[in-house]
């Protein structure tokens, strides 16, 4: 056990560095929530493409460098730590990029992932229903067989960005009459400028179109467009789901930083006296490098050739709960100029509130960690 | 010694509530955020038949008090209908102008402020820096450190958007008409501080209220697995502990109303505040992602739980004021 990095990693990580130096924005963006927001972003991330940062543990082929999870915790920790811009392509970079590796075809893989790393094509993730959240095997929308592809009928919701994205990747049900409801789902790609698609921004709740529902009428998907086989998509789904609540979603270096411009702004703005913020600070470095030393231990397993299951859940509990409790002390610090909505903290604060919801509630993370880390009995669901 | 409420306070309390549930508070909450203050006018002009804005003002100058109590509970059903505007300020307000003394001010301000023909907004040293609705009231008094008080209207300072989007807030300016100063000003700052500090923990209380009723609701109704989400566990005790943290807040704003000492309000707020909160994060997690959306009404109380919590009193504050000395 070594808490050192190799000379080759120190290197990786000081080229990061330098990179980022020399070109991270001065001004943060303006918010990726927004449609003006969303074009900016497009922008960046073509700029850390160009020097192949935008996806840097992917093949080269695919516009990556091919790099370790190790070196990848390095590079997110200096990203994050130069205060770059959040990644408006997370959703296709962490969540159907993964999929497409472990089921895609190679025509699929080329076809779609190097635009997916420049940001020229940007996906949102179509899978909750109206109907279905939490349980989202129930889900309803469906793909009936055409003439060389699939017609996909049904609602989608609460699609992050989907207002700008421009294409979609979610489960249909392709066997209603399937015994089990996780059973007779197609996972399939779809694009949402396609006739048959009506995109509704939803605002949320600090009004930035951020998310939409997507209203389908017989969109038309061409076969090339399914990922892995017909009737598989669950099974294909559940091996992302574990990438979303992971260590991929959630960087430790993200909170390094955020925790390090927490006790900047305790130590420029707190108030000595006030120990209770003061230890509250202390929980988030603490909480910080807890949560870096478990994610460093979990790549030293993935380093080794393991898997991890439902211990993703851990991350998921554990990560949401700490961003909340961070951005409250910091508005804490603020006092009452936490109230402003200019201020740097109000957006990541309300970002995080939903921290808890999306990627699997906390609540089902918590059954999940009880029943299958801990072996509890299985309750009603 | 009868801790309950009379029939009468509780009567009160019952006809503002069913008036603001018939007065579509909602659509005045959102119209308020976007510059259109009249529908929010008129719930204040219908709360002002309630008699609630006279409870404020002593008899002397057309009012019913000071009655600190049913002002409390009226406050809470504020916090439930999500009233918008400067209502705790201009309750505080009148408490300032009473407490000056000075007779002219007095027959001046008091009378129009206790039948709610007029209203006011207030920024007072040791309150917030920033000062709520100047654009949409009649009246804003600003107390300087120095116990200066000064009248402004119609001159707004720079505007600044808050988290709750019904929450106009602007700099105060050190502008207007001075209409008193010396140390009577900063004593009755204080006063109408202690005042705005009861008031807000009322509506805290009523905003939690608020979140938890819709939050039990919408669990009975909502299914996932084939059930009602309020049947699992995990659900059913987030609801509980919501209702626990408000029902124990409760009583500390009784007997802050009764004493009005500093600790007490300070105590009250502190517990109403941080229960209000709270339930706000319960509303959240357990209506899902249409708990985080504006479109979903519920959002006017998530939004307004944090600031409020904040307001004329931050915990922290508040905390420190539970432990200040006490005088034997
Ligand atoms: C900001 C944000 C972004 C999102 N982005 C996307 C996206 O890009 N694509 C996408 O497809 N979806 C997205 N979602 C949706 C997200 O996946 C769902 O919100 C989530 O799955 C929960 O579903 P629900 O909101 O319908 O809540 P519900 O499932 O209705 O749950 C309501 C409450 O009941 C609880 N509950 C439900 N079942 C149980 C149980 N068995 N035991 C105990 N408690 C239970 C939940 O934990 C929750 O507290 C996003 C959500 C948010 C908030």
């Amino acid at each position: 056990m070594s808490l050192t990095q190799t000379a080759e990693v120190e290197a990786f990580r000081a080229e990061a560095r330098a990179w980022l130096a020399a070109h991270v924005p001065a001004a943060p963006l303006p918010s990726l929530e927004t449609e003006q927001g969303f074009a900016a972003h497009r922008e960046w991330e073509a700029r850390l493409h160009a020097d192949r940062w935008a996806v840097v543990s992917w093949p080269e082929e695919f516009g990556g460098r091919g790099v370790d999870i190790v070196k990848w915790l390095v590079f997110e920790e200096e990203y994050w730590a130069a205060g770059a811009p959040g990644r408006v392509s997370q959703n296709g970079i962490n969540l159907l990029a993964p999929t497409l590796f472990d089921h895609a075809t190679d025509e699929q893989r080329a076809r779609v992932l190097p635009s997916m790393a420049s940001g020229e094509v940007i996906w949102a993730q179509a899978w909750s229903e109206p109907e279905s959240g939490s349980d989202l095997a129930s889900l309803k929308s469906r793909a009936v067989r055409t003439e060389g592809g699939w017609l996909l009928s049904g609602q989608k919701t609460w699609s992050s960005r989907a207002a700008f994205a421009d294409r979609a990747f979610g489960i249909f049900r392709t066997d209603p009459d399937a015994p089990k409801p996780h059973q007779g789902l197609t996972y399939l790609m779809f694009d949402l400028r396609a006739p048959g698609v009506t995109v509704r921004p939803i605002g949320r709740l600090d009004g930035k179109p951020a998310f939409a529902e997507l209203f389908l009428d017989q969109v038309f998907v061409p076969d090339e467009d399914v990922i892995g086989e017909p009737g598989q998509g669950w099974r294909i789904a559940m091996s992302t789901t574990g990438n979303e609540r992971g260590l991929t979603l959630r960087s430790p270096g993200r909170f390094l930083a955020a925790a390090d411009r927490l006790r900047t702004l305790w130590e420029t703005a707190g108030d000595p006296a006030d120990t209770a913020l003061r230890d509250r600070v202390a929980d988030a470095v603490v909480g910080a490098r807890a949560y870096e030393l478990f994610t460093w231990a979990n790549a030293s397993r993935f380093a080794a050739g393991e898997t991890i299951g439902a211990e993703s859940s851990l991350n998921k509990v554990f990560w949401s709960e700490y961003d909340i409790a961070l951005h409250e002390t910091a508005l804490d610090l603020l006092g009452p100029d936490a109230e402003l909505a200019a201020g740097e903290w109000a957006e990541p604060w309300v970002f995080s509130l939903a921290g808890p919801i999306y990627a699997g509630t906390n609540e089902i993370q918590r059954d999940i960690i009880a029943e299958r880390l801990l072996g509890l009995p299985k309750g009603r669901r | 010694m009868r801790f309950l409420l009379t029939d009468e306070q509780a009567d009160f309390a019952r006809t503002v509530r069913s008036l603001l549930g018939a007065a579509e508070v909602p659509a005045a909450v959102r119209a308020w955020a976007a510059g259109d203050q009249n529908p929010g006018r008129a719930v204040w002009a219908r709360l002002a038949d309630t008699g609630l804005f006279a409870l404020a003002v002593p008899e002397a100058y057309d009012g019913a008090g000071p009655l600190p109590l049913e002002l409390a509970l009226g406050f809470v059903e504020l916090g439930r209908a999500g009233v918008p505007g400067p209502v705790v300020e201009s309750a505080a307000a009148s408490v300032l102008i009473s407490e000056l003394g000075d007779e002219a001010l007095a027959k001046l301000f008091l009378p129009g402020l206790a039948a709610g023909e007029t209203s006011a907004t207030l920024a007072l040293p040791g309150g917030s820096p920033y000062v709520l609705d100047a654009d949409s009231v009649n009246q804003c008094f600003t107390v300087s450190a120095t116990g200066e008080l000064r009248l402004t209207h119609g001159i707004v300072g720079e505007r600044l958007a808050s988290l709750d989007p019904a929450r106009r807030l602007s700099r105060p300016l050190a502008a207007g008409a001075l209409l008193a100063t010396g140390p009577a000003v900063t004593a009755a700052a204080g006063t109408a501080g202690r005042w705005a500090r009861l008031l807000t923990a009322a509506q805290c209380l009523g905003v939690g209220e608020a979140l938890l009723a819709r939050t039990v609701e919408y669990a009975k109704q909502r299914t996932q697995f084939g059930t009602p989400i309020g049947s699992f566990q995990a659900v059913k005790h987030r609801l509980a502990d919501t209702l626990l943290a408000l029902e124990f807040a409760r009583p500390l704003l009784w007997a802050a109303a009764l004493s009005l000492s500093p600790a007490d309000v300070a105590a009250a707020k502190l517990a109403a505040g941080e229960a209000a909160y709270a339930a706000a994060m319960t509303a959240l997690q357990l209506h899902g992602a249409v708990g985080y959306t504006e479109e979903l009404d519920l959002s006017l109380w998530l939004r307004k739980a944090r600031p409020l919590r904040d307001a004329w009193g931050t915990p922290s504050a508040c905390r420190a004021e539970v432990l200040q000395p006490r005088v034997r």
